[in-house]
């Protein structure tokens, strides 16, 4: 289980262009981050960076777990969770197999796939292609990934945007309950987080 | 174990969801055995003495059809990240995916081969054989063709890329099944070439799988 993420001085490149440089930070259980930046500014690389998808141009990324130091495999393969625009769900299968898929793949089961559909208001659309969702419907979908396997790093590219008030409302409760349990949450947003989060201010 | 078999019990589901499977190779490979005589001419004499060559160049161009659906979706709508960020290391999903594209084309051709070759005038008797060295072959193609679909990641113009990587590849493999048919019907020794297409089939098999994952990290990043 993770207990702290730590940036040390990071430098992030996208093609030829330094995105932003000394960026510091560290990121503990229970506390939830709130990216924020001008379009273009890196937010969504530097969650890149912490998943270890992207390599930093300098600087690094530790992971502490109450056993020491964690190793980056470790942490890609046990403890990130990344939801993106591009949320990996094939839109010719059944969305019920496609969440069944992405929750077993990162270490959950089957039960707990179905209740996160279900808190999210999806049992009904679990038979449906992926392909008939509405944008808000996917996310909700991929989002149940986030409830249904236990990993404790959240890193959620604009988890809102496409989410109406009511599904806003309650995935604020959901990262609510998940930082009491000792999660942590590293979301890069342009309106607040439905929750106290700290901000860091990315490429300013 | 069982996060590979999730695995390519989906892969398997997805080359069935796109473009039908094994039905677009096995479509191909027929309306080539069918031509081939059209253009040829009805010799029966004539066809036979190209019968396993044009086969096997059939069966390379046939597995070629589907390659650049293996990796390319999968960057694109962030099912790659996904893999990355899942628990088996990014060298088994690699080979699991072309043992799946091996299943879904290869295999099938490999029973499609022997109709294919007898069709154009190889003996009968030499069935087993075609189909054995076109499964090998098949597997060949599936693992390069894998390599290939990686490193044309994130490029444009990725399918030329594919086949310009890719040909050159499956060369060996063609030459050496060709031989095996020849070689069988012909009454000479037949073991030598095969036993290099197995032996090219395997080093392919164990390899590529590497060099996908580090082609597939680099797209991703």
């Amino acid at each position: 289980m993770i207990t702290a993420v730590a940036l040390e001085d990071l430098a992030v490149q996208r093609g030829e262009r330094v995105l932003f440089s000394k960026l510091s930070a560290r990121i503990v259980a229970g506390e939830a981050v709130a990216l924020t930046g001008a379009n273009g500014a890196g937010k969504t690389t530097l969650l890149r960076v912490v998943a270890g998808l992207t390599a930093p141009l300098t600087g690094a990324v530790a992971f502490e777990s109450a056993q020491g130091k964690l190793s980056h495999e470790d942490a890609r393969r046990e403890a990130c969770h990344l939801v993106g625009h591009q949320d990996g769900l094939k839109s010719a299968r059944r969305a019920g197999a496609e969440l069944a898929f992405q929750v077993r793949w990162t270490g959950g089961d089957l039960a707990r796939a179905e209740d996160a559909a279900a808190r999210l208001g999806l049992t009904r659309l679990l038979q449906l292609p992926v392909r008939v969702l509405s944008a808000g419907q996917r996310r909700r979908l991929a989002l149940a990934r986030l409830i249904a396997s236990p990993r404790p790093l959240w890193l959620l590219d604009e988890p809102l945007s496409p989410l109406d008030a009511d599904s806003r409302a309650l995935f604020g409760e959901i990262m609510g309950e998940h930082l009491a349990g000792g999660g942590l949450i590293l979301a890069a947003v342009h309106d607040p987080l439905p929750l106290p989060a700290r901000e860091i201010r990315v490429g300013a | 174990m069982r996060l590979l078999i999730l695995l390519l019990n989906r892969e398997l589901a997805l080359a069935w969801a796109r473009g039908g499977g094994p039905l677009l190779a096995m479509g191909f490979f027929t309306a080539a055995v069918v031509m081939l005589p059209l253009s040829l001419g009805p010799e029966p004499a004539r066809l036979a003495r190209v019968a396993a060559g044009a086969a096997w160049v059939l069966l390379a161009l046939a597995s070629l059809l589907s390659l650049d659906r293996m990796f390319e979706p999968d960057f694109e709508d962030g099912a790659l990240d996904l893999l990355i960020l899942g628990p088996l290391p990014l060298e088994a999903v690699a080979a699991v995916k072309c043992l799946a594209q091996w299943l879904v084309t290869g295999a099938p051709l490999a029973l499609a081969a022997p109709i294919g070759a007898i069709a154009l005038g190889a003996k009968p008797s030499s069935a087993v054989l075609v189909a054995a060295t076109a499964a090998l072959g098949g597997l060949a193609f599936a693992f390069l063709g894998g390599a290939g679909a990686a490193l044309a990641l994130a490029s444009r113009r990725g399918g030329l890329l594919i086949a310009v990587i890719v040909l050159p590849l499956l060369t060996p493999p063609v030459i050496f099944g060709g031989a095996a048919i020849d070689n069988f019907q012909s009454g000479l020794p037949w073991l030598t070439p095969y036993s290099l297409l197995a032996a090219y089939a395997l080093a392919a098999t164990a390899l590529t799988p590497f060099a996908i994952a580090a082609a597939c990290r680099n797209a991703a990043s």
